[in-house]
């Protein structure tokens, strides 16, 4: 995904820039997380992949999707209707409402893998019953004949991974899967996505905003604050060298249990709405450390090590990397401030 | 699902004996009896007329008089009318019943027919022309009564442009087949539509609101991320959502086709259940008003039923609660 801006339009002329100029790409087999708090724009972003964002009052004004060389926002919608539930397969926060009350199991996924893969009925509801199999019910057979009000939370949940891995696709979009979810059935969930991608050969796009997650199962994370990705690094050295002051809230407002606090970091303030972001860095009224300069200009997402990008004039980007110098402070200032 | 019907059923059989009770006692209520028109008459002595009453059971008490008529009305005798010179109630509403079932039927059918495809389009067309004029058609379509919509379909259909007939079931003898068959329809247009047309008006605004509803939905999302069609989309997973509450005031159609069809049936003098009703409502003529007033109880709990049982089979969620 290449500059992508989703924006809405909404009354008085006012224009929601839910997501403003990203990039990522997802490497086969990967799984990149994408974390940020409500209003973020992170769920904008996965709608938009799938081009599902409700038009009008949406738009994606411009940018790039692609997927294996396809460029998804040059197709008809016909064609997109191709791409939808067969190369991609997504799954949403809200099992519980996610799956149609009035037709069984079998039906919602059998009725991809006819409209995709050209199944007879009986073909379809066949693998259905396979699939479902795979997603972790014992009782396959019963289960396609039921209704998603019989099934538990969890259960639904596992449904829906069978619809959206049905068609053997390439990237899974999970948009906070586990959100709903009891904590024990949030791990087997997490832990069958996995497998289903193993087993699969595809790649996952994970949207949350709960770090416990991404540790457990995200190769790589991108933070995203208002509407545009502020840092981005490969998970583990996220969470031992956050950078941008913003993921550092992030991480410094979950519970340790071995620290003994009085009482939990927040970020203070709130996430500016998506049509009145500050002139400069959108963090900037938030951020404890922020300078003139970023009240004024909005830094850009520069390499400041070997796969770590951080938008924030804190950092000094690589050596080699054109353009933009990132003030002065250094790396070593903001962490004696902060612990 | 075997079950559920059969509580249905069940609960049914009570709901039936109050609608007989509440029948019942209405009429004992209202001031009164059969013999009271009789009593201005200054030629019948008062002991004559006490006489009479002692023989039909009317000084008996309440309750027996109640179990008479219960067990007579349960063996088909729904007593005699009074102003059509002691006919059995049973042939009066034998005569003129299919005339109102057709008239009901024509209504139902021409108000879904209209009513769900508009309700359809306009919430696909959302703001548009053509759902504001939906919209202004469903609002004055509630707001006219039906006798005034009736007159003004007479006045301007029937007298000015002389497309259909103004009253009646037929306008000539002697036709039969095919053509006596046009003939009736033609005459079911004005009060078919008259009848239909406050109905016609809700169930437009009920699909509208119900369709944008349900396209806001998770699973609508979820059936878009699919990749299914459009119409995939809109028909099956839409449309069968949205017929859900359309089934609950089905269900109410039939008490409402049925009375409105007693005014309906009076500006058209359409010979059905309703004008008797009405005439024999003027005429103090009990026996009739009871056995139409059952009718139109066991009607409407009939509706319900069937529609409660349509509603299981629609919505699984109701089956198995």
């Amino acid at each position: 995904m290449k500059g992508l801006k989703t924006y809405f339009y909404m009354e008085g002329d006012r224009v929601a820039k839910a997501v403003d100029g990203v990039d990522f790409y997802i490497d086969r087999g990967e799984t990149l997380a994408l974390v940020g708090e409500s209003g973020s724009g992170k769920s904008i972003t996965s709608l938009s992949v799938m081009r599902l964002i409700p038009e009008p009052p949406g738009k994606i004004l411009e940018g790039s999707i692609k997927l294996d060389g396809k460029e998804l926002l040059s197709l008809s919608d016909g064609e997109m209707r191709k791409v939808r539930g067969n190369d991609m397969g997504m799954i949403f926060q809200e099992p519980m409402t996610s799956l149609n009350p009035v037709f069984t199991i079998g039906n919602q996924i059998a009725e991809t893998l006819i409209k995709h893969k050209k199944m007879t009925k009986k073909q379809a509801y066949k693998k259905a019953v396979e699939l479902l199999k795979i997603v972790g019910f014992a009782r396959a057979e019963d289960i396609v004949n039921e209704y998603p009000h019989q099934l538990s939370g969890g259960m639904r949940q596992r449904a829906m991974i069978a619809i959206a891995m049905s068609c053997d696709p390439k990237l899974l979009i999970a948009d906070e899967p586990t959100t709903a979810l009891d904590v024990t059935i949030q791990a087997q969930i997490l832990d069958l996505m996995i497998d289903m991608k193993e087993k699969f050969d595809s790649s996952i796009l994970l949207i949350t905003h709960d770090l416990g997650v991404v540790a457990e199962v995200a190769d790589r994370v991108m933070v995203m604050y208002g509407g545009q990705i502020v840092e981005e690094a490969r998970a583990d050295e996220l969470f031992t060298d956050p950078q941008h002051p913003y993921t550092r809230g992030l991480l410094g407002s979950i519970p340790n249990i071995d620290a003994d606090v009085e009482r939990l970091e927040s970020i203070k303030g709130q996430v500016p709405p998506a049509h009145r972001f500050p002139q400069g860095c959108r963090f900037a009224p938030r951020c404890e450390h922020a300078m003139d300069i970023c009240r004024e200009s909005n830094p850009e997402l520069l390499e400041t090590k070997s796969k770590h990008k951080v938008r924030c004039y804190l950092y000094e980007p690589l050596s080699g990397e054109g353009g933009q110098s990132h003030g002065t402070t250094s790396r070593e200032a903001i962490r004696s401030t902060k612990s | 699902m075997h079950k559920y019907i059969i509580r249905r059923v069940l609960q049914f059989i009570p709901m039936l004996f109050l609608v007989t009770v509440l029948v019942f006692g209405l009429a004992k209520a209202a001031p009164g009896d059969v013999l009271s028109g009789e009593m201005l008459d200054p030629n019948i002595p008062h002991e004559v007329l006490e006489q009479r009453r002692e023989a039909l059971g009317l000084n008996d008490p309440i309750h027996i008089q109640y179990w008479n008529w219960l067990s007579a009305v349960a063996q088909g005798d729904l007593g005699t009318s009074m102003q059509y010179a002691n006919r059995p109630v049973m042939d009066l509403i034998q005569a003129r019943v299919m005339n109102t079932v057709y008239l009901a039927i024509f209504s139902l059918v021409v108000t879904l027919a209209v009513a769900i495809p508009i309700g359809i389009y306009s919430a696909q067309r959302k703001y548009s022309l053509f759902d504001y004029g939906a919209t202004t058609f469903a609002f004055l379509g509630l707001a006219t009564p039906n006798f005034f919509a009736g007159l003004l379909a007479i006045w301007l259909l029937s007298f000015q442009f002389g497309w259909f007939p103004a009253q009646g079931t037929t306008s000539a003898v002697g036709l039969s087949g095919f053509e006596l068959f046009v003939d009736k329809l033609r005459h079911l247009v004005l009060p078919g539509f008259t009848l239909g047309l406050a109905s016609t008006a809700v169930y437009m605004r009920y699909m509208r609101t119900e369709i944008l509803e349900i396209k806001g939905s998770d699973f609508i999302r979820t059936a878009h991320a699919k990749g299914l069609t459009k119409n995939s989309v809109l028909y099956k997973h839409t449309l069968r959502n949205a017929l859900i509450p359309i089934i609950t005031l089905l269900g109410f159609e039939f008490g409402f086709l049925l009375s409105g069809a007693v005014i309906t049936e009076a500006v058209f003098n359409y010979p059905g259940i309703g004008t008797l009703f009405l005439n024999s409502i003027s005429n103090r003529d009990y026996p009739v008003i009871m056995a139409i007033n059952l009718i139109l109880a066991v009607t409407i709990l009939l509706g319900n039923l069937l529609a409660d049982i349509f509603y299981a089979v629609v919505d699984p969620r109701i089956r198995y609660d």
